[in-house]
């Protein structure tokens, strides 16, 4: 059997970044196993820009992103195996997987990266009523369509959802000659970033109606409209509200799932709220040697991050492999009053690491003025001030090197309005 | 003088910026994170300008992602658009290839993307 000293799943932004990353701090055979034909993931398809203004300084098409680190992956001895999909994983860190050159084939590795990334909502999870016709995409597959096998999926579109993908698909459709009649979000804001709503929809006179969702599609063999309802505070429908479109194609940009098929099945622990592995500030899971990162970990907003997160877990795991340094015990980070969640979810504080720690956290509604604090039973360990905290923008906290013997139990993160 | 609210389109902090106006030129820019924010600002209330991205097709009947070099007037796009859906280009290409010089007042049209030789 094969064996590598680190073994990354998944040829996206995270997965290049982790192996280019454990290669770097010495781990001496590392291996990235892809599904695809290509490695860059799902940037290949985002072929707008706006990627790498944190880490390059420049404003970068998707795919140029991802040419950037495969590059720096071709330059350096990593073993590369596309069209391989991982069929499991044990806690032993062994992988089975499948491809058309080798078959069916096992490889061993000392330490394992999950970096599968995210899979998109789909309509059945939203049990939205009508037919069951053809004209019915979730926006991540339209945009493949659009933008990497070059045909339209539809003409006249109403997208439900106002999410990031959702908003660069209205754009994308409306200047490749589509009409975009209308944007619905079941919330009374925009989950996706607020220059996405000025640059796709008010560049263009597109519609967004907040506090709306589609209530029902009508159409027989094709979509031919759909019935769109305000809902109330409970995100109920109000009766009497329905507003009608006519409409050719119905995208879904409804949020994205991390994909932990592969996790579940090595019964690694995942967290509810972000339905990723519950992991150490070196972002290894609570399955010793087995590291996440990404938006299998946590769905990201911007690449740029997914990038700094990949680096440190792939880091870690050369470390694991090389030094066997492991995360072991500690204390939990809990989200607590108008947070939704904070990772990492547990800290290690003996764990012998090079890095600040920094806490990733998404609020749970609209905030002005607010104070983030994190706390150790009455102790605020830190604490800062936000003008403006949204639920669609990730939120960052770093911990001082010289507060972490400060603490002495579980962590608990809070905003106060 | 007038007072406009804009949202910056730079990067993804999206300051909310209040540009004065007077005699169709911004006179003072407030709330911008960053040098780029301003001149977005003083751009956007004379003539706004957008990167356009989109994709060209391949002799061999593969798409490959493009963008112009430098932002465009916003009210030509679409005209942009049809001036990149007729360009069609020889493999191979890579990233950062000029594939236009001049797609449309004086913008460059550049590949996003590779496309080697089959």
């Amino acid at each position: 059997m094969k064996e590598f000293d680190v073994l990354i799943i998944g040829g996206g932004p995270a997965g290049l970044a982790a192996a280019i990353s454990a290669y770097d701090n010495g781990a001496k055979s590392v291996c990235i196993m892809e599904r695809d034909n290509r490695l860059g993931g799902i940037l290949n398809q985002c072929i707008h820009n706006g990627f790498g203004l944190t880490r390059f300084k420049e404003s970068l098409a998707g795919p140029e992103y991802a040419d950037r680190f495969v590059k720096q992956v071709e330059t350096r001895n990593i073993t590369v195996m596309l069209d391989t999909t991982v069929l499991s994983l044990s806690g032993e860190k062994t992988v089975t997987a499948i491809s058309p050159d080798r078959g069916y084939f096992e490889v061993k590795a000392k330490a394992v990266v999950l970096a599968m990334g995210c899979r998109e909502r789909s309509r059945g999870a939203l049990n939205i009523a009508g037919a069951r016709c053809a004209g019915i995409y979730s926006a991540g597959t339209a945009q493949k369509y659009v933008n990497v096998k070059g045909f339209m999926p539809g003409k006249r579109i109403v997208i439900l959802g106002s999410g990031d993908i959702g908003l660069i698909m209205a754009r994308r459709m409306t200047l490749e000659g589509a009409k975009v009649v209308a944007v619905c979000e079941i919330m009374p804001y925009s989950s996706g970033l607020r220059r996405n709503i000025v640059q796709c929809l008010d560049d263009f006179g597109i519609p967004l109606y907040l506090e709306h969702t589609i209530t029902k599609i009508e159409g027989k063999d094709r979509v031919t409209g759909v019935v769109v309802s305000k809902v109330d505070e409970n995100r109920r429908p109000i009766a009497g509200t329905e507003l009608h479109f006519d409409c050719d194609t119905v995208l879904f940009s409804v949020g994205l799932i991390p994909e932990n098929e592969l996790t579940k099945n090595a019964e690694i622990p995942l967290a509810k709220n972000t339905r990723g592995a519950i992991v150490y500030q070196n972002r290894e899971t609570l399955c010793s040697g087995v590291f996440a990162c990404g938006n299998v970990l946590q769905v990201h907003d911007l690449v740029d991050f997914v990038s700094e997160e990949s680096e440190l877990a792939g880091r870690c795991a050369a470390e694991y492999a090389i030094k066997g340094i492991s995360a072991k015990g500690g204390v939990n980070v809990v989200n607590g009053k108008n947070v939704t969640y904070v990772l990492p979810q547990k800290l290690d504080l003996d764990l012998q690491s090079n890095g600040l720690i920094k806490l990733y956290f998404r609020v749970s509604g609209a905030f002005r003025n607010c104070v983030i604090a994190l706390s150790c039973g009455d102790k605020v360990i830190v604490q800062k001030q936000k003008k403006i905290a949204v639920p669609g923008e990730m939120e960052t906290l770093v911990i001082p090197k010289d507060k972490l013997s400060l603490i002495d139990g579980d962590l608990t993160l809070t905003l106060e309005a | 003088m007038e007072v406009v609210n804009l949202t910056c389109v730079e990067c993804p902090v999206g300051c909310s910026i209040n540009v004065t106006v007077d005699g169709g030129k911004a006179i003072k820019v407030e709330g911008n994170g960053c040098i780029r924010g301003k001149l977005y600002a003083e751009n956007e209330v004379v003539c706004p300008k957008r990167v356009v991205t989109s994709t060209v097709k391949t002799t061999d009947g593969r798409l490959l992602p493009v963008k112009t070099d430098i932002p465009v007037r916003k009210s030509a796009m679409f005209e942009v658009m049809g001036l990149i859906n007729a360009v069609v280009v020889a493999p191979p290409v890579s990233v950062g290839d000029v594939l236009v010089d001049d797609i449309f007042e004086g913008a460059k049209l550049v590949a996003t993307g590779n496309a080697p030789t089959k």
